[in-house]
């Protein structure tokens, strides 16, 4: 009498662990810890310039980070987020133009950018992914172009910050240092513990195949307006900074796609889709800024073309290839299965 | 003041941004790629025929017989090589490299041929106008623009629903699996469709070098306004380009009539508000393209 | 001519077809059956070149063409008409059939010649091809690869969404073709209908070729065994 037999069979199945994250993963983690901690004595033991590259360093991570969550975990590319920059500048400059410490608007800026963010989501999201882009630049045109009328924000020519003339230039330039690290801290924590959440898990999901993860019954729009809000609330708080470690703000440049570049590049160079990818993005592009800055635009001529050259040979960036060859992830985000 | 003259020189100046905008549909259309060095390369044609002015003394307007093929061999390059390569490692790195693209050309000018605008120069024909009526004048440069962009969308719908090559491009643009079971050869037929987004690029960079000044970074402008075109003239149609720039450029020029500064402003506001209210944008696309 | 042998394919880490090997002469018709995931419309696909080979070759005519693209085997003379018709939605029923000239091979066919072969398609021939029934979609995604003039005709899947009466009046057609010395190699989830019309047959499960004959030698026994994949060997749980 003959049997069916399934085709292919195990003759068993294998168990299986499922954990969280691995030894090495834990010790990357108290390791940044500590590197946090060491980071924050910096003002004791260092001159003004290592801490002003410092600030200019952080801001530039939580930028790079806040871009890779929208490109890296939503597949959006968007060119405009220095609209959210600029607000988080201008909202500081408010508060300090009517009495309140701009240390203490930092926050506040990083509301009012997420709560603009809001509306706004829902226009660019009408646009398809390609479009995406240039609508995201138009909105920060508008931004920019809107503001300028506002003679009492410095318009056009730009304005200076109030409210710090009263501080010793010491202790202010460490206060921004541990503004700035302290955001830094927070901005890549927040990313860490939104993408090990369970909307994390739908972003993975969403990165992988965004048409499986909907049929899976991922909420994929609802997913990416909660990315593209915290991303424009990280880059407020970029903006908030700028201000306070300029001491003044020019429309132009706060607003300018310049910032978008920056992004974009320290992003895609340290690697689009994992959180340690921008860390490494902003050491390299640090170490290139500060080393070729001064040839201009030759300067410039190399950062696109590297740009160009990474994006079509090496998409998953620096960190992507070292993490690929050794395994490496210092913010575990992914699940283990072992052999039990 | 003027208001019917405002308006008419926004309709011409439509015709200057539906220039601009067919190329980016087009590519679009066909390959799926948004070009964000598109102002750029426009920039780019303007510079080149500086060259081929300074160098030939050919006149500025006939500048686009040998500018604008270039262009079209130069954009079948840059598609087979750079944005083919960027599709197949994902469809969003094409907008990564374009922007890097981008980048370059703004910074290989200003290397170049410095920070300062230029135009091109065309004697007596810049201030030559048509007058209509007393309050009215029409400019024979921005009239010879808005025609040229007619006859550019004439030709290609014509080019694309006559012939076999531009069947193929739209068969490509359906189903590029089938349209490569069929026999066609689906790299080429892009490259094609990338050439004439190019010569047309070429020709709006020529057109903004006519009607205006340009400098290296003018190009990121140039790319906002033709993408406004599109967007609202409705992604998927050719003529809905025309119709798009009109609008943007009569909601320009009537912005600045009311405040001299507020014309740009107006038109990224009406591009605001169509995407809010009608995303589609006004012409239903019938062609994939 | 067509001549495939030892092909394998992998599709990510799922191997779609291991060492499958057939031939077809001119004026053969060659039909592949199987159940749905066996590998059918793979192999079609292969052999038009839409999957690589990880191994194995494609010869037509005695000319290897394992490495050439899609469009190229098409102007050798390799034509798929793919599973579910795949025409161009923004085309006209004659600007489909005109496509099937891209590769620019000669040959018998044209649109006269078409036109002649479904005789209602020349009156409908200016109207945007999606608004045609699903069998007259089929026609027309048959007249477009006769436009190509093969020699060698793949079809998949042609009765899929057609009904019965539709599906008999497309393969009817078959036989004109065949007669003037096209190959045409099939895949066709109506077992009975492949077997009426086939010279010989080629049964696939899971990638591999179980059985292989001609229709007149295949018994019912050996046709589900084939197709299902029931053994001889007693496995786990049988009573023999």
């Amino acid at each position: 009498m003959m049997a069916p037999t399934a085709p292919g069979t195990a003759t068993g199945t294998a168990a299986v662990r499922v954990t969280r994250s691995r030894r090495s993963a834990l010790w990357g983690l108290i390791g940044a810890a500590v590197v946090v901690i060491l980071l924050a004595t910096l003002p004791y033991v260092v001159y003004a310039d290592v801490t002003d590259l410092l600030v200019n360093a952080f801001i530039l991570l939580v930028l790079a980070s806040m871009w890779n969550l929208l490109a890296g975990y939503c597949g959006l590319i968007s060119v405009g987020q220095q609209a959210y920059v600029g607000v988080g500048a201008y909202t500081v400059l408010l508060s300090a133009q009517n009495g309140i410490n701009p240390y203490l608007a930092i926050p506040f800026a990083v509301l009012v950018a997420a709560a603009i963010a809001v509306p706004v989501s829902f226009l660019v999201f009408r646009l398809r992914a390609e479009y995406f882009a240039i609508g995201t630049w138009v909105v920060a045109e508008v931004f920019f172009l809107v503001l300028i009328r506002f003679r009492s924000l410095g318009g056009g020519t730009g304005t200076a910050l109030p409210g710090l003339a009263l501080i010793d230039p010491t202790f202010r330039e460490a206060l921004t240092y541990w503004s700035a690290l302290a955001v830094a801290a927070a901005a890549l924590l927040a990313t860490y513990l939104l993408l090990s959440s369970r909307m994390g898990l739908d972003l993975t999901a969403i990165r992988d195949n965004e048409v499986a993860a909907r049929s899976a019954g991922v909420r994929v729009m609802w997913a990416q307006r909660v990315v593209y809000v915290v991303s424009a609330a990280g880059c407020g708080a970029g903006g908030a900074l700028l201000i306070i470690s300029q001491l003044n703000v020019l429309a132009s440049a706060i607003f300018s796609v310049g910032w978008s570049a920056k992004m974009i590049f320290v992003a895609l160079i340290g690697g689009v889709g994992s959180i340690e990818g921008p860390i490494a993005g902003t050491a390299i592009f640090t170490v290139i800024q500060q080393t070729l800055a001064e040839f201009g635009a030759w300067y410039l001529i190399l950062l696109g073309s590297l740009a160009v050259v990474v994006a079509m040979f090496l998409p998953k960036g620096i960190w992507g290839l070292i993490s690929g060859r050794l395994q490496w992830q210092v913010f575990p985000v992914g699940y283990w299965l072992h052999k039990s | 003041m003027n208001w019917v003259n405002a308006i008419v020189q926004g309709i011409l100046l439509g015709g200057l941004y539906a220039l601009f905008a067919c190329g980016l549909s087009l590519l679009f259309g066909v390959v799926r790629v948004v070009n964000l060095a598109h102002g750029d390369f426009a920039v780019l044609a303007a510079y080149l025929a500086l060259v081929v002015i300074t160098t030939t003394h050919v006149p500025a307007l006939l500048t686009f017989i040998i500018v604008a093929p270039l262009f079209a061999i130069f954009g079948y390059g840059v598609q087979r090589l750079i944005i083919q390569r960027s599709l197949e490692v994902s469809p969003l790195t094409t907008l990564l490299v374009t922007f890097g693209l981008s980048v370059v050309i703004q910074n290989v000018l200003l290397v170049t041929a410095s920070a300062d605008s230029h135009s091109f120069d065309l004697g007596s024909l810049i201030s030559a106008s048509l007058r209509v009526t007393p309050e009215l004048s029409i400019g024979y440069v921005p009239l010879m623009i808005f025609l040229t962009a007619v006859v550019v969308l004439i030709g290609l719908q014509l080019f694309l629903s006559r012939t076999a090559m531009g069947r193929a491009i739209r068969a490509a643009a359906d189903d590029q699996e089938a349209a490569s079971i069929a026999g066609v050869n689906t790299r080429h037929v892009f490259g094609i469709a990338a050439a004439i987004a190019f010569a047309t690029v070429a020709l709006a960079g020529l057109a903004l070098g006519s009607s205006s000044s340009f400098d290296p970074n003018a190009g990121p402008a140039r790319l906002i306004f033709a993408f406004e075109a599109v967007i609202i003239g409705g992604v998927g149609s050719l003529w809905g380009t025309l119709v798009g720039g009109i609008i943007l450029g009569v909601a320009q020029a009537v912005g600045a009539q009311i405040d001299p500064s507020g014309g740009v402003l107006a038109g990224h506001l009406v591009f605001l508000a169509v995407l809010a209210l009608r995303p589609q944008g006004l012409i239903r696309a019938r062609l994939a393209i | 001519m067509l001549e495939v042998r030892n092909l394998t394919v992998r599709h990510g880490y799922l191997q779609a077809l291991t060492e499958v090997s057939l031939t077809v002469a001119p004026g053969e018709t060659l039909a592949i059956i199987g159940a749905n995931g066996a590998g059918k419309s793979t192999l079609l696909r292969s052999i038009t070149g839409l999957h690589q080979a990880s191994a194995g070759s494609i010869r037509l005519g005695g000319r290897d063409i394992t490495a050439l693209p899609t469009h190229a085997r098409v102007r050798e003379g390799i034509v798929l008409v793919p599973e579910g018709r795949r025409l161009f939605p923004s085309l006209s029923v004659e600007e489909n059939l005109l496509v099937g000239q891209s590769s620019g091979r000669s040959g018998s066919w044209n649109l006269p010649a078409v036109y002649q072969l479904f005789s209602w398609m020349g009156d409908r021939r200016r109207e945007p091809a999606v608004h045609l029934s699903g069998g007259e979609q089929q026609a027309v995604a048959i007249g477009r690869a006769l436009m190509a003039n093969p020699q060698v005709l793949l079809l998949d899947e042609l009765s899929l969404g057609l009904a019965p009466t539709m599906v008999r009046r497309i393969y009817s057609v078959l036989p004109g073709l065949v007669g003037r010395g096209m190959a045409v190699l099939l895949v066709e989830q109506d077992v009975a209908q492949a077997l009426r019309i086939a010279d010989r047959f080629q049964c696939l499960l899971e990638g591999r070729t179980t059985l292989e004959g001609k229709p007149a030698d295949a018994t019912t026994e050996k046709i589900e065994a084939a197709y299902f994949g029931l053994t001889g060997r007693a496995g786990p749980g049988s009573a023999a």
